[in-house]
Protein backbone atom coordinates (compact mmCIF):
# COMPACT_ATOMS: atom_id res chain seq x y z
CA UNK A 1 0.00 0.00 0.00
CA UNK A 2 1.47 3.25 -1.08
CA UNK A 3 0.04 6.53 0.00
CA UNK A 4 -0.33 9.28 -2.44
CA UNK A 5 2.13 11.94 -1.20
CA UNK A 6 0.11 14.74 -2.67
CA UNK A 7 -3.00 13.96 -0.70
CA UNK A 8 -0.96 13.73 2.51
CA UNK A 9 0.57 17.13 1.92
CA UNK A 10 -2.79 18.62 1.27
CA UNK A 11 -4.28 17.22 4.45
CA UNK A 12 -1.71 18.92 6.72
CA UNK A 13 -2.21 22.15 4.84
CA UNK A 14 1.07 23.20 3.29
CA UNK A 15 0.28 26.21 1.11
CA UNK A 16 0.85 26.15 -2.60
CA UNK A 17 3.54 28.28 -4.22
CA UNK A 18 1.02 30.82 -5.33
CA UNK A 19 -0.33 31.15 -1.82
CA UNK A 20 3.21 31.61 -0.49
CA UNK A 21 3.90 34.37 -3.01
CA UNK A 22 0.66 36.09 -2.07
CA UNK A 23 1.50 35.79 1.60
CA UNK A 24 4.92 37.31 1.02
CA UNK A 25 3.32 40.29 -0.60
CA UNK A 26 0.71 40.57 2.12
CA UNK A 27 3.02 40.27 5.09
CA UNK A 28 6.15 42.08 3.99
CA UNK A 29 6.44 45.29 5.99
CA UNK A 30 5.61 48.41 4.04
CA UNK A 31 7.86 50.83 5.89
CA UNK A 32 11.40 49.89 6.66
CA UNK A 33 14.40 52.02 7.40
CA UNK A 34 16.69 50.58 4.76
CA UNK A 35 16.85 52.28 1.40
CA UNK A 36 14.64 55.23 2.22
CA UNK A 37 16.57 58.42 1.74
CA UNK A 38 15.39 61.95 2.24
CA UNK A 39 15.59 64.44 -0.53
CA UNK A 40 18.99 65.73 0.41
CA UNK A 41 19.44 68.31 -2.30
CA UNK A 42 16.92 70.77 -0.93
CA UNK A 43 17.68 72.83 2.15
CA UNK A 44 20.85 70.94 2.82
CA UNK A 45 22.07 73.10 5.66
CA UNK A 46 18.71 73.22 7.46
CA UNK A 47 18.36 69.48 7.14
CA UNK A 48 21.85 68.89 8.46
CA UNK A 49 21.29 71.08 11.52
CA UNK A 50 17.85 69.61 12.23
CA UNK A 51 19.13 66.07 11.84
CA UNK A 52 21.97 66.89 14.20
CA UNK A 53 19.53 68.25 16.77
CA UNK A 54 17.15 65.30 16.36
CA UNK A 55 20.00 62.88 16.68
CA UNK A 56 21.29 64.33 19.92
CA UNK A 57 17.98 64.96 21.58
CA UNK A 58 15.80 61.87 21.73
CA UNK A 59 12.82 62.10 24.05
CA UNK A 60 11.88 58.55 24.84
CA UNK A 61 8.42 57.27 25.63
CA UNK A 62 9.00 53.90 27.23
CA UNK A 63 5.90 51.85 26.73
CA UNK A 64 6.53 49.24 29.39
CA UNK A 65 5.26 46.06 27.83
CA UNK A 66 6.73 42.71 28.69
CA UNK A 67 10.02 42.08 30.39
CA UNK A 68 12.12 44.69 28.60
CA UNK A 69 10.77 47.49 30.74
CA UNK A 70 13.09 46.39 33.52
CA UNK A 71 16.10 47.23 31.33
CA UNK A 72 15.03 50.86 30.93
CA UNK A 73 15.84 52.01 34.49
CA UNK A 74 19.24 50.36 34.24
CA UNK A 75 19.87 52.14 30.93
CA UNK A 76 18.81 55.51 32.23
CA UNK A 77 20.44 55.57 35.66
CA UNK A 78 23.98 55.87 36.92
CA UNK A 79 25.64 52.77 35.57
CA UNK A 80 24.80 53.08 31.88
CA UNK A 81 23.63 56.72 31.82
CA UNK A 82 21.82 57.13 28.53
CA UNK A 83 21.40 60.86 29.17
CA UNK A 84 24.92 61.52 27.94
CA UNK A 85 23.60 60.80 24.42
CA UNK A 86 20.79 63.28 24.95
CA UNK A 87 18.30 60.48 25.57
CA UNK A 88 15.72 61.56 28.05
CA UNK A 89 12.38 60.32 29.22
CA UNK A 90 9.25 62.02 27.98
CA UNK A 91 6.04 61.85 29.92
CA UNK A 92 3.44 61.91 27.16
CA UNK A 93 3.23 60.87 23.49
CA UNK A 94 2.93 64.50 22.40
CA UNK A 95 6.40 65.32 23.68
CA UNK A 96 8.08 62.09 22.65
CA UNK A 97 10.27 61.27 19.65
CA UNK A 98 11.04 57.62 20.24
CA UNK A 99 8.56 54.94 21.16
CA UNK A 100 10.14 51.99 22.91
CA UNK A 101 8.25 48.72 22.61
CA UNK A 102 9.94 46.68 25.28
CA UNK A 103 8.82 43.14 24.67
CA UNK A 104 5.89 40.99 23.61
CA UNK A 105 2.64 42.65 22.69
CA UNK A 106 -0.67 41.07 23.45
CA UNK A 107 -3.45 42.10 21.12
CA UNK A 108 -4.98 44.18 23.89
CA UNK A 109 -1.72 46.05 24.40
CA UNK A 110 -1.21 46.45 20.68
CA UNK A 111 -4.35 48.50 20.47
CA UNK A 112 -3.00 50.95 23.05
CA UNK A 113 0.43 51.05 21.44
CA UNK A 114 -1.12 51.96 18.11
CA UNK A 115 -3.10 54.76 19.71
CA UNK A 116 0.06 56.04 21.40
CA UNK A 117 2.05 55.88 18.18
CA UNK A 118 -0.61 57.78 16.30
CA UNK A 119 -0.63 60.52 18.92
CA UNK A 120 3.09 61.14 18.56
CA UNK A 121 4.23 64.01 16.40
CA UNK A 122 6.49 63.72 13.38
CA UNK A 123 9.34 62.90 13.09
CA UNK A 124 8.80 59.83 15.24
CA UNK A 125 10.81 56.69 15.64
CA UNK A 126 10.09 53.22 17.00
CA UNK A 127 12.62 50.95 18.67
CA UNK A 128 11.51 47.38 19.31
CA UNK A 129 13.16 45.32 22.02
CA UNK A 130 13.84 41.65 22.07
CA UNK A 131 12.96 38.67 19.96
CA UNK A 132 9.30 38.85 20.93
CA UNK A 133 8.80 41.85 18.69
CA UNK A 134 10.78 40.31 15.85
CA UNK A 135 9.19 36.90 15.48
CA UNK A 136 7.18 36.28 18.62
CA UNK A 137 10.06 34.85 20.61
CA UNK A 138 8.95 32.39 23.22
CA UNK A 139 5.35 33.46 22.67
CA UNK A 140 5.42 32.49 18.98
CA UNK A 141 2.41 30.19 19.29
CA UNK A 142 0.46 32.13 21.88
CA UNK A 143 -3.18 32.74 21.09
CA UNK A 144 -3.18 36.42 22.01
CA UNK A 145 0.22 37.88 21.22
CA UNK A 146 1.37 39.19 17.88
CA UNK A 147 4.45 37.76 16.24
CA UNK A 148 5.99 40.41 14.03
CA UNK A 149 5.57 44.01 15.10
CA UNK A 150 6.30 45.61 11.76
CA UNK A 151 3.09 44.32 10.28
CA UNK A 152 1.28 46.68 12.62
CA UNK A 153 3.67 49.59 13.15
CA UNK A 154 6.71 50.76 11.22
CA UNK A 155 9.82 49.91 13.22
CA UNK A 156 13.15 51.71 12.81
CA UNK A 157 15.49 49.64 14.92
CA UNK A 158 15.18 46.16 16.32
CA UNK A 159 17.32 45.16 19.26
CA UNK A 160 17.75 41.39 19.36
CA UNK A 161 18.05 39.45 22.58
CA UNK A 162 15.89 37.98 25.27
CA UNK A 163 16.17 40.44 26.90
CA UNK A 164 18.75 42.84 25.47
CA UNK A 165 21.15 44.13 28.09
CA UNK A 166 21.60 47.89 28.55
CA UNK A 167 24.74 47.79 26.39
CA UNK A 168 22.73 46.53 23.43
CA UNK A 169 19.97 49.02 24.17
CA UNK A 170 22.49 51.84 23.95
CA UNK A 171 23.90 50.27 20.77
CA UNK A 172 20.39 50.33 19.37
CA UNK A 173 20.06 54.01 20.19
CA UNK A 174 23.39 54.74 18.55
CA UNK A 175 22.17 52.87 15.46
CA UNK A 176 19.05 55.01 15.47
CA UNK A 177 21.22 58.12 15.69
CA UNK A 178 23.17 56.94 12.63
CA UNK A 179 19.93 56.38 10.75
CA UNK A 180 18.68 59.83 11.68
CA UNK A 181 21.92 61.45 10.54
CA UNK A 182 21.68 59.64 7.22
CA UNK A 183 18.07 60.66 6.82
CA UNK A 184 16.81 57.08 6.91
CA UNK A 185 14.76 57.11 10.08
CA UNK A 186 11.28 58.25 10.89
CA UNK A 187 8.45 56.37 9.23
CA UNK A 188 5.47 58.46 10.24
CA UNK A 189 4.94 59.69 6.68
CA UNK A 190 5.15 56.17 5.28
CA UNK A 191 2.74 54.91 7.91
CA UNK A 192 0.16 57.46 6.88
CA UNK A 193 0.68 56.62 3.23
CA UNK A 194 0.19 52.88 3.78
CA UNK A 195 -2.46 53.30 6.43
CA UNK A 196 -4.91 50.97 4.66
CA UNK A 197 -2.46 48.08 4.71
CA UNK A 198 -1.60 48.65 8.36
CA UNK A 199 -5.25 49.09 9.32
CA UNK A 200 -6.14 45.82 7.61
CA UNK A 201 -3.47 43.95 9.53
CA UNK A 202 -4.41 45.63 12.78
CA UNK A 203 -8.06 44.84 12.37
CA UNK A 204 -7.24 41.18 11.80
CA UNK A 205 -5.92 40.82 15.34
CA UNK A 206 -7.79 43.48 17.29
CA UNK A 207 -11.23 42.12 17.96
CA UNK A 208 -13.27 45.00 19.36
CA UNK A 209 -12.21 47.71 16.98
CA UNK A 210 -13.38 51.09 18.26
CA UNK A 211 -10.79 53.50 16.88
CA UNK A 212 -11.99 56.89 15.74
CA UNK A 213 -12.51 57.02 11.99
CA UNK A 214 -10.58 60.20 11.42
CA UNK A 215 -7.48 61.52 13.05
CA UNK A 216 -5.97 64.90 13.05
CA UNK A 217 -2.46 63.60 13.11
CA UNK B 1 15.76 108.65 16.73
CA UNK B 2 19.18 107.39 17.67
CA UNK B 3 18.03 107.04 21.24
CA UNK B 4 15.13 104.83 20.16
CA UNK B 5 17.39 102.72 17.98
CA UNK B 6 19.76 102.21 20.88
CA UNK B 7 16.85 101.25 23.11
CA UNK B 8 15.58 98.65 20.64
CA UNK B 9 19.08 97.27 20.31
CA UNK B 10 19.33 97.15 24.10
CA UNK B 11 16.01 95.34 24.36
CA UNK B 12 17.16 92.70 21.86
CA UNK B 13 20.43 92.31 23.71
CA UNK B 14 18.63 91.89 27.03
CA UNK B 15 16.32 89.26 25.56
CA UNK B 16 19.23 87.34 24.07
CA UNK B 17 21.17 87.56 27.33
CA UNK B 18 18.23 86.33 29.41
CA UNK B 19 17.51 83.48 26.97
CA UNK B 20 21.12 82.33 26.76
CA UNK B 21 21.83 82.53 30.46
CA UNK B 22 18.53 80.87 31.39
CA UNK B 23 18.99 77.98 28.97
CA UNK B 24 22.63 77.60 29.95
CA UNK B 25 21.74 77.44 33.63
CA UNK B 26 19.16 74.78 32.81
CA UNK B 27 21.82 72.71 31.07
CA UNK B 28 24.21 73.29 33.94
CA UNK B 29 21.57 72.04 36.32
CA UNK B 30 21.18 68.84 34.34
CA UNK B 31 24.93 68.37 34.31
CA UNK B 32 25.26 68.99 38.05
CA UNK B 33 22.37 66.63 38.75
CA UNK B 34 24.12 63.98 36.70
CA UNK B 35 27.44 64.47 38.47
CA UNK B 36 25.76 64.26 41.87
CA UNK B 37 24.19 60.98 40.80
CA UNK B 38 27.61 59.73 39.66
CA UNK B 39 26.71 59.95 35.97
CA UNK B 40 28.48 61.65 33.10
CA UNK B 41 25.42 63.60 32.13
CA UNK B 42 24.47 65.49 29.00
CA UNK B 43 26.65 68.32 27.70
CA UNK B 44 25.86 71.74 29.17
CA UNK B 45 24.49 72.92 25.82
CA UNK B 46 21.97 70.05 25.75
CA UNK B 47 19.02 72.39 26.34
CA UNK B 48 19.86 74.34 23.18
CA UNK B 49 19.88 71.11 21.15
CA UNK B 50 16.56 70.11 22.72
CA UNK B 51 15.10 73.46 21.81
CA UNK B 52 16.32 73.19 18.21
CA UNK B 53 14.79 69.76 17.88
CA UNK B 54 11.50 70.83 19.45
CA UNK B 55 11.25 73.77 17.07
CA UNK B 56 11.95 71.41 14.17
CA UNK B 57 9.15 69.03 15.01
CA UNK B 58 5.89 69.07 13.13
CA UNK B 59 2.69 69.80 14.96
CA UNK B 60 -0.43 68.45 13.39
CA UNK B 61 -2.81 68.78 16.27
CA UNK B 62 -4.88 71.63 17.56
CA UNK B 63 -6.28 72.18 20.99
CA UNK B 64 -8.17 75.33 20.24
CA UNK B 65 -7.35 79.00 20.41
CA UNK B 66 -5.97 79.16 23.95
CA UNK B 67 -3.88 76.09 23.24
CA UNK B 68 -2.10 78.12 20.57
CA UNK B 69 -1.95 81.24 22.68
CA UNK B 70 -0.63 79.76 25.93
CA UNK B 71 3.05 79.46 24.92
CA UNK B 72 2.92 82.90 23.34
CA UNK B 73 1.37 84.27 26.48
CA UNK B 74 4.14 82.81 28.61
CA UNK B 75 6.89 84.22 26.44
CA UNK B 76 5.18 87.62 26.20
CA UNK B 77 4.85 87.78 29.98
CA UNK B 78 8.48 86.76 30.38
CA UNK B 79 9.72 89.40 27.96
CA UNK B 80 7.52 92.11 29.48
CA UNK B 81 8.80 91.47 32.98
CA UNK B 82 12.34 91.29 31.65
CA UNK B 83 12.05 94.78 30.20
CA UNK B 84 11.12 96.21 33.60
CA UNK B 85 13.92 94.55 35.55
CA UNK B 86 17.17 96.50 35.82
CA UNK B 87 19.81 94.05 34.68
CA UNK B 88 22.82 96.21 35.52
CA UNK B 89 23.08 99.30 37.63
CA UNK B 90 24.92 101.45 35.15
CA UNK B 91 25.34 99.23 32.14
CA UNK B 92 25.57 100.51 28.62
CA UNK B 93 22.57 98.85 27.00
CA UNK B 94 20.44 97.23 29.64
CA UNK B 95 18.34 100.08 31.05
CA UNK B 96 15.24 99.20 29.06
CA UNK B 97 12.14 100.45 30.86
CA UNK B 98 13.42 100.13 34.37
CA UNK B 99 12.47 103.59 35.58
CA UNK B 100 8.81 103.05 34.77
CA UNK B 101 8.15 99.73 36.44
CA UNK B 102 7.94 99.14 40.13
CA UNK B 103 7.78 96.12 42.38
CA UNK B 104 3.99 95.90 42.51
CA UNK B 105 3.77 95.88 38.73
CA UNK B 106 6.45 93.19 38.51
CA UNK B 107 4.65 91.08 41.10
CA UNK B 108 1.48 91.32 39.04
CA UNK B 109 3.15 90.57 35.73
CA UNK B 110 5.02 87.54 37.03
CA UNK B 111 1.72 85.74 37.62
CA UNK B 112 0.66 86.45 34.06
CA UNK B 113 2.67 83.63 32.49
CA UNK B 114 1.27 81.03 34.86
CA UNK B 115 -2.21 82.30 34.09
CA UNK B 116 -1.66 81.84 30.37
CA UNK B 117 -0.38 78.35 30.92
CA UNK B 118 -3.40 77.55 33.09
CA UNK B 119 -5.81 78.70 30.39
CA UNK B 120 -3.97 76.80 27.65
CA UNK B 121 -3.74 73.63 29.68
CA UNK B 122 -7.39 73.94 30.53
CA UNK B 123 -8.40 73.95 26.91
CA UNK B 124 -6.38 70.86 26.06
CA UNK B 125 -8.86 68.83 28.07
CA UNK B 126 -6.32 66.44 29.50
CA UNK B 127 -7.16 65.46 33.09
CA UNK B 128 -3.47 65.50 34.01
CA UNK B 129 -3.27 69.11 32.85
CA UNK B 130 -6.26 70.05 34.95
CA UNK B 131 -4.75 68.46 38.06
CA UNK B 132 -1.41 70.13 37.32
CA UNK B 133 -3.01 73.55 36.94
CA UNK B 134 -4.93 73.14 40.17
CA UNK B 135 -1.75 72.18 41.96
CA UNK B 136 0.14 75.07 40.37
CA UNK B 137 -2.41 77.65 41.46
CA UNK B 138 -2.51 76.16 44.96
CA UNK B 139 1.27 76.30 45.14
CA UNK B 140 1.17 79.89 43.95
CA UNK B 141 -1.21 80.76 46.77
CA UNK B 142 1.39 79.20 49.04
CA UNK B 143 4.56 80.95 47.93
CA UNK B 144 3.11 84.30 46.92
CA UNK B 145 2.22 85.20 50.50
CA UNK B 146 5.77 85.10 51.95
CA UNK B 147 7.15 86.65 48.77
CA UNK B 148 4.73 89.56 48.87
CA UNK B 149 5.34 89.97 52.60
CA UNK B 150 9.06 90.18 52.00
CA UNK B 151 8.69 92.75 49.23
CA UNK B 152 6.18 94.75 51.27
CA UNK B 153 8.69 94.80 54.12
CA UNK B 154 11.30 96.25 51.77
CA UNK B 155 8.81 98.80 50.47
CA UNK B 156 7.92 99.89 54.01
CA UNK B 157 11.52 100.04 55.08
CA UNK B 158 12.75 102.11 52.14
CA UNK B 159 9.61 104.12 51.40
CA UNK B 160 9.79 103.26 47.73
CA UNK B 161 8.40 100.74 45.29
CA UNK B 162 11.02 101.41 42.65
CA UNK B 163 13.64 98.76 41.97
CA UNK B 164 15.94 101.42 40.60
CA UNK B 165 15.79 103.37 43.87
CA UNK B 166 16.65 100.26 45.86
CA UNK B 167 19.62 99.62 43.59
CA UNK B 168 20.73 103.24 43.88
CA UNK B 169 20.60 102.98 47.67
CA UNK B 170 22.81 99.89 47.63
CA UNK B 171 25.15 101.53 45.14
CA UNK B 172 25.55 104.72 47.11
CA UNK B 173 25.93 103.23 50.57
CA UNK B 174 27.71 100.09 49.49
CA UNK B 175 25.47 98.19 51.89
CA UNK B 176 23.36 95.30 50.63
CA UNK B 177 19.73 95.17 51.69
CA UNK B 178 20.23 91.61 52.97
CA UNK B 179 22.03 93.32 55.89
CA UNK B 180 19.26 95.85 56.41
CA UNK B 181 16.51 93.26 56.46
CA UNK B 182 17.81 89.67 56.60
CA UNK B 183 14.36 88.22 57.34
CA UNK B 184 12.95 89.60 54.12
CA UNK B 185 15.75 87.89 52.23
CA UNK B 186 15.06 84.61 54.00
CA UNK B 187 11.37 84.79 53.18
CA UNK B 188 12.06 85.67 49.53
CA UNK B 189 14.65 82.90 49.21
CA UNK B 190 12.35 80.28 50.67
CA UNK B 191 9.47 81.32 48.47
CA UNK B 192 11.79 81.26 45.45
CA UNK B 193 12.15 77.52 46.08
CA UNK B 194 8.48 77.26 45.22
CA UNK B 195 8.84 79.53 42.20
CA UNK B 196 11.51 77.36 40.64
CA UNK B 197 9.36 74.28 41.18
CA UNK B 198 12.26 71.93 41.70
CA UNK B 199 11.99 69.18 44.29
CA UNK B 200 10.50 69.11 46.87
CA UNK B 201 8.03 71.50 45.23
CA UNK B 202 7.85 69.85 41.80
CA UNK B 203 4.24 68.96 42.37
CA UNK B 204 3.04 70.79 39.28
CA UNK B 205 4.94 68.97 36.56
CA UNK B 206 5.55 65.78 38.49
CA UNK B 207 6.69 63.55 35.61
CA UNK B 208 5.99 60.12 37.04
CA UNK B 209 2.80 61.14 38.72
CA UNK B 210 1.01 63.64 36.48
CA UNK B 211 2.72 63.01 33.14
CA UNK B 212 4.35 66.47 33.26
CA UNK B 213 1.14 68.21 34.32
CA UNK B 214 0.01 71.31 32.42
CA UNK B 215 2.30 70.70 29.44
CA UNK B 216 1.20 67.12 28.91
CA UNK B 217 -0.67 67.91 25.70
CA UNK B 218 1.94 70.32 24.36
CA UNK B 219 4.73 68.99 22.20
CA UNK B 220 7.08 70.27 19.57
CA UNK B 221 7.06 74.01 19.01
CA UNK B 222 4.66 74.65 21.89
CA UNK B 223 6.89 72.83 24.34
CA UNK B 224 9.95 74.59 22.95
CA UNK B 225 8.36 78.01 23.36
CA UNK B 226 7.28 77.15 26.88
CA UNK B 227 10.80 75.99 27.64
CA UNK B 228 12.19 79.29 26.38
CA UNK B 229 9.72 81.26 28.47
CA UNK B 230 10.53 79.18 31.53
CA UNK B 231 14.26 79.76 31.09
CA UNK B 232 13.77 83.51 30.76
CA UNK B 233 11.57 83.46 33.85
CA UNK B 234 14.25 81.60 35.80
CA UNK B 235 16.75 84.30 34.88
CA UNK B 236 14.23 86.99 35.87
CA UNK B 237 13.63 85.52 39.30
CA UNK B 238 17.36 85.26 39.97
CA UNK B 239 18.06 88.81 38.79
CA UNK B 240 15.14 90.16 40.80
CA UNK B 241 16.43 88.69 44.06
CA UNK B 242 19.99 89.75 43.27
CA UNK B 243 18.79 93.29 42.47
CA UNK B 244 16.75 93.68 45.62
CA UNK B 245 18.84 91.93 48.23
CA UNK B 246 22.33 91.23 46.98
CA UNK B 247 23.40 94.62 45.76
CA UNK B 248 22.58 94.18 42.10
CA UNK B 249 25.34 94.10 39.55
CA UNK B 250 27.41 96.63 37.67
CA UNK B 251 28.47 98.58 40.70
CA UNK B 252 32.00 99.18 39.46
CA UNK B 253 33.04 102.79 39.04
CA UNK B 254 33.77 102.37 35.35
CA UNK B 255 31.76 103.41 32.40
CA UNK B 256 31.71 102.07 28.89
CA UNK B 257 32.21 98.56 27.63
CA UNK B 258 34.65 97.39 30.28
CA UNK B 259 32.34 98.38 33.10
CA UNK B 260 29.42 96.64 31.43
CA UNK B 261 31.38 93.44 30.96
CA UNK B 262 32.61 93.41 34.54
CA UNK B 263 29.05 94.09 35.67
CA UNK B 264 27.79 91.16 33.60
CA UNK B 265 30.42 88.92 35.17
CA UNK B 266 29.31 90.03 38.61
CA UNK B 267 25.69 89.36 37.69
CA UNK B 268 26.48 85.86 36.41
CA UNK B 269 28.47 85.02 39.54
CA UNK B 270 25.74 86.19 41.90
CA UNK B 271 22.86 84.61 40.00
CA UNK B 272 24.73 81.33 39.63
CA UNK B 273 25.47 81.09 43.35
CA UNK B 274 21.87 81.95 44.11
CA UNK B 275 20.62 79.39 41.57
CA UNK B 276 22.60 76.63 43.22
CA UNK B 277 20.47 76.91 46.37
CA UNK B 278 17.20 75.59 44.85
CA UNK B 279 19.16 73.17 42.66
CA UNK B 280 20.98 71.51 45.54
CA UNK B 281 17.92 71.47 47.75
CA UNK B 282 16.09 69.84 44.85
CA UNK B 283 18.78 67.21 44.44
CA UNK B 284 18.42 65.83 47.93
CA UNK B 285 14.69 66.16 48.36
CA UNK B 286 11.77 63.90 47.54
CA UNK B 287 8.48 65.39 46.45
CA UNK B 288 5.98 67.02 48.77
CA UNK B 289 2.30 66.46 48.49
CA UNK B 290 0.32 69.59 47.60
CA UNK B 291 -0.97 70.27 51.08
CA UNK B 292 2.47 69.65 52.59
CA UNK B 293 4.00 72.20 50.22
CA UNK B 294 1.40 74.83 51.01
CA UNK B 295 1.69 74.14 54.72
CA UNK B 296 5.45 74.64 54.45
CA UNK B 297 5.04 78.02 52.78
CA UNK B 298 2.47 79.19 55.25
CA UNK B 299 4.65 78.19 58.18
CA UNK B 300 8.30 79.30 58.19
CA UNK B 301 8.53 81.60 55.15
CA UNK B 302 5.38 83.43 56.22
CA UNK B 303 6.73 83.69 59.75
CA UNK B 304 9.93 85.22 58.42
CA UNK B 305 7.89 87.48 56.16
CA UNK B 306 5.89 88.84 59.11
CA UNK B 307 9.11 89.21 61.07
CA UNK B 308 10.55 91.17 58.13
CA UNK B 309 7.60 93.54 58.15
CA UNK B 310 7.97 94.13 61.90
CA UNK B 311 11.72 94.63 61.42
CA UNK B 312 11.04 97.08 58.62
CA UNK B 313 8.69 99.12 60.81
CA UNK B 314 11.22 99.17 63.64
CA UNK B 315 14.23 100.01 61.50
CA UNK B 316 13.17 102.38 58.75
CA UNK B 317 15.82 103.41 56.25
CA UNK B 318 15.65 106.48 54.08
CA UNK B 319 12.92 109.06 54.28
Amino acid sequence: MTKNPNTKIKTIGIPSEEEIRQAQIDFSPRCSSAGRVNDKETQKMVRYILDFARKHSLFVLAYGTGCGAIEIPATMTSRYDAERFGIRGAATPRQADVLLITGYLSTKTLKRVIRVYEQMQDPKYVIAFGSCTINGGMYFDSYNTINALDRYLPVDVYIAGCMPRPESVIKGFVKLQELIQNGNAGNGECYRKNLDWYRENQQKVIKNWNFPDEYNW
Amino acid sequence: MEGIGLKIFGAFLTAILAFTVGMFYGGLRRKITARVQNRVGPPVYQNFIDLMKLQGKQTNIAHGFMGHMAPMWIIIAAMTVLMFIPILHNGLWFDNLTFKGDLIFILYMMVFGSLGMALGAGQSGNPNSAIGVTRGLSLMVGYEIPFVLSLVAIMIQFHTTSLQDLMNYQYQTGRWIILDNPFAFLAALMSSLGMFRYSPFDIVGAPAELASGPVSEFGGKYLGTMMTGGSVFAFIKLVLIVDIFLGGAGNVHMSGLAGTLIGLGELLLKTFLLYMIPVFIGLVSPRFRTEQAIRFFWKWPTFFGILAVIWAVLHPVGS
